[in-house]
């Protein structure tokens, strides 16, 4: 594994231990399957995920 | 390590595993037989790795293939369900990290601290060998089944394999554990910030630290968590060194010089306060700070023991083992495995292991690394948390932890009392401790922290070393174990909030709107009343709180952990794999006996809450006040107080009672049925929807 896939892949847990899934991914996603949708820019998409993660019981342990 | 799955190992691998189990169990010789000198932590660590290394490899994998029979070529929730977003196939290393991420807290560090009271080797011995039989299992398991059913959450399992009215049981048991987990957390920060200034204005920085990154993530910088991380980071590390002018400062210092009732009452107002705020602004910015730090942290520590390599101070067994302790009352059989739960076992996992983990597994076979795995790596944490407070001086380390009703309130006394126990110390000791971490008192700071910020900033002190450095580090640790405590607190709130709001819809099903204003304040009102009456309670406790509220904790966390392995023993079962339900039924039933021997010892006997209880009613009754009571309104709350410890307890004993009652009749069920009857979702094989994914 070249140094900036390992820093990618450092970078993607660090965001998805806080809430915030990988964005590429979710643009991918979008793209493949709903391309009628409209993209969020990452900072739409950054603050509903943001909301998300204090919704449901799941979150982290005492 | 995946490849070689299904493969019979080579000699190679033969012999490597070989040397490994005779490492381990040298190590393991070493410190169960070595007496009288002290030995080094080294041991303990060397031994915990190799312990793991042979569970992962042989245990782990007989309960992948055997007992959850995890099939690479089945198509996992994340391929099927691909969302984009929760429904995701992640690289392993990814899932992993963010698994360990969402088990790990601050549970690891305080039970084992407070289990050393009986000495280094009983804690030592459940957290090896009750994690690889029973907490990873757990864990694991969990996982498995929840992969197997779209993802779903562990309520959701339970109404499907044991009946509805088990899913609401369980409901409950949920709710009260959440609420005594808040309030115990809740309890430790308060216990390391009492009279400490220092500690107090660190900890109050955090607010306005993430006021002003949850701004920055908003408005100037959207999105960019590592960057507002690091700035956070360097704040905080400021504020911990800002806070020794603080201390030095009387008139700053006694803005921040608060006792425990004040101190839990602050901290009600804030969580309260805090889970009705928008999360951007509060809540979210701490929590990617302490997420952070918290990993930062363990690292730390880690590295802290492998170089340091302490020698352990407090003996291999204590004769605390009899149950007269000052730290918690009872014997090692059962209070030791309810006082370590995470980092042993822990019921709050079985949540996770079936919240986000099971929606990012790309495949079947990642499963042990992720569930099992992970929950070695926490066991790790428990076990480099025992050889911090091992290492501490003895007389210290009881100083620390005992309530001031024995040990009294000056360092002379208390000096005397732990010397008579054998543990010979001198108050000049016990006072240049308490100058060293910049306090000035270190005696009855019960509760994990203190005791292992003590024992980190000794450990950091020996590989960094510097004037005045294990103060900050003293409250640099502080500072992270009450960081990620009031990040629990919030979160638990809003969680808690939605529980209540749920257990509410049951009755009046508008009250579930979470949409619902008067329902949000309601509900958030309501949760915070539970917790903050058990931290209250906890702050004017007679015998300092944790001792009273720790064995509850540990008492609803193991009944979670036998649910959920009750759970997994139905469908293996169900599964018609009779012949595997031990897996997870001997840890399972351990628990339930464990819980079930700690509530009656707590119901009744001399430990118990209503022999407590008593004796203050009966003093009260002869017109006397016993300590800390002030006023016979004291007295009553006292009272009070206990009768809701006790009948706390039977509702656990009483819950932990059902589900196995709910379990029993559906294992006697599936077992006469000649069919599965397990409520799998359909197998789709992987390479028929490989493409699908994204």
């Amino acid at each position: 594994m070249t140094l900036s896939k390992l820093w990618q892949r450092l970078v993607q847990t660090a965001r998805l231990s806080c809430g915030v899934p990988d964005y590429d991914v979710y643009v991918a996603h979008l793209r493949t399957h709903h391309p009628e949708r409209k993209i969020p820019t990452y900072a739409e998409f950054f603050r509903d995920r943001q909301i998300a993660r204090y919704k449901g019981t799941g979150g982290r342990c005492c | 390590m995946e490849t070689t799955a299904t493969r019979p190992t080579g000699i190679l691998g033969k012999i490597v595993w070989g040397v490994i189990a005779i490492i381990g169990a040298a190590c393991l010789a070493v410190i169960a037989l070595r007496r009288g000198e002290p030995i080094n932590a080294i041991w303990l660590v060397a031994a915990a790795a190799a312990i793991f290394l042979i569970g992962y490899r042989f245990y782990g994998k007989f309960i992948e293939h055997r007992v959850l029979q995890m099939d690479p070529d089945r198509a996992p929730p994340s391929v099927l369900r691909n969302d984009g977003l929760d429904y995701v196939p992640t690289d392993k290393w990814v899932v992993f990290g963010h698994h360990f991420a969402a088990i790990a807290g601050a549970g690891p560090l305080v039970g084992p601290v407070l289990a050393a009271q009986m000495g280094y080797l009983p804690g030592t011995l459940w957290i090896l060998f009750g994690v690889v039989l029973g907490g990873a299992v757990q864990d694991f398991m969990v996982l498995g089944l929840s992969v197997r059913r779209d993802a779903r959450s562990l309520g959701h399992m339970l109404r499907e394999e044991l009946g509805p009215m088990a899913g609401v049981v369980a409901m409950f048991g949920l709710l009260a554990l959440m609420m005594i987990v808040l309030a115990v957390l809740a309890l430790v920060v308060v216990k390391a910030l009492t009279h400490s200034p220092w500690g107090t204005f660190s900890v109050a920085c955090t607010i306005p630290i993430a006021l002003l990154m949850g701004v920055y993530l908003r408005w100037l910088r959207p999105g960019r968590i590592l960057e507002v991380s690091i700035i956070g980071l360097v704040l905080l590390l400021s504020s911990i060194a800002y806070g020794a002018h603080v201390a030095a400062t009387p008139a700053l210092a006694s803005m921040f010089d608060f006792n425990a009732a004040q101190l839990a009452w602050l901290l009600i107002v804030y969580g309260y306060v805090a889970s009705v705020l928008p999360v951007w602004l509060l809540l979210a910015p701490r929590d990617y700070l302490s997420t952070f730090l918290k990993i930062g942290t363990i690292l730390l520590l880690a590295i802290a023991i492998v170089f340091a390599a302490p020698s352990l101070q407090m003996p291999a067994v204590s004769r605390f083992i009899d149950g007269t302790g000052p730290v918690f009352q009872g014997q090692l059989f059962p209070f030791l495995f309810i006082t370590i739960a995470c980092g042993a076992v822990s019921g709050w996992h079985s949540i996770i292991a079936s919240g986000t983990t099971p929606k990012l597994l790309s495949n079947e076979r990642e499963a042990r690394m992720v569930g099992y795995g992970g929950m070695l790596m926490e066991a790790f944490v428990a076990i480099m948390a025992l050889i911090a407070a091992a290492s501490l001086h003895p007389g210290v380390y009881f100083a620390m932890n005992s309530p001031s009703a024995i040990i009294g309130t000056t360092a002379e006394h208390a000096a005397t009392v732990i010397s008579q126990w054998g543990f010979v110390v001198t108050p000049d000791d016990l006072t240049r401790t308490a100058h060293d971490i910049g306090e000035t008192s270190i005696l009855s700071r019960a509760g994990g922290a203190p005791t292992l910020a003590v024992g980190m900033a000794q450990l950091l002190h020996n590989i960094l070393p510097g004037e005045g450095m294990v103060a900050f580090w003293y409250h640099y640790a502080i500072l992270f174990e009450a960081l990620f405590i009031l990040t629990t607190v919030d979160a638990g709130t809003r969680v808690g909030r939605f529980m209540i709001q749920e257990i509410a819809g049951l009755v009046h099903e508008p009250l579930k709107s979470t949409e619902s204003w008067i329902g949000n304040v309601l509900a958030t009102t309501i949760c915070v009343a539970l917790w903050g009456y058990f931290l209250y309670q906890g702050a004017v406790d007679p015998l300092g709180g944790i001792n009273t509220l720790w064995p509850l904790f540990g008492i609803a966390n193991q009944m979670l952990a036998a649910i959920a392995l009750m759970l997994a023993t139905v469908v293996t079962i169900k599964l018609k794999r009779e012949r595997y339900a031990w897996v997870p039924g001997i840890p399972a039933v351990w628990l339930v006996i464990c819980t079930v021997t700690a509530g009656i010892e707590k119901l009744v006997g001399p430990i118990s809450f209503t022999a407590a209880s008593q004796k203050y009613a009966d003093a009260m009754q002869a017109g006397k006040l016993l300590a800390p009571a002030k006023s016979a309104g004291d007295m009553q709350r006292i009272i009070t107080n206990n009768s809701v410890d006790a009948t706390l307890t039977a509702v656990f004993v009483l819950l932990v009672l059902t589900m196995l009652g709910f379990s029993i009749y559906a294992m006697v069920k599936a077992w006469r049925s000649r069919l599965p009857t397990a409520h799998e979702a359909a197998r789709v094989a992987l390479a028929s929807v490989a493409g699908r994914s994204s």
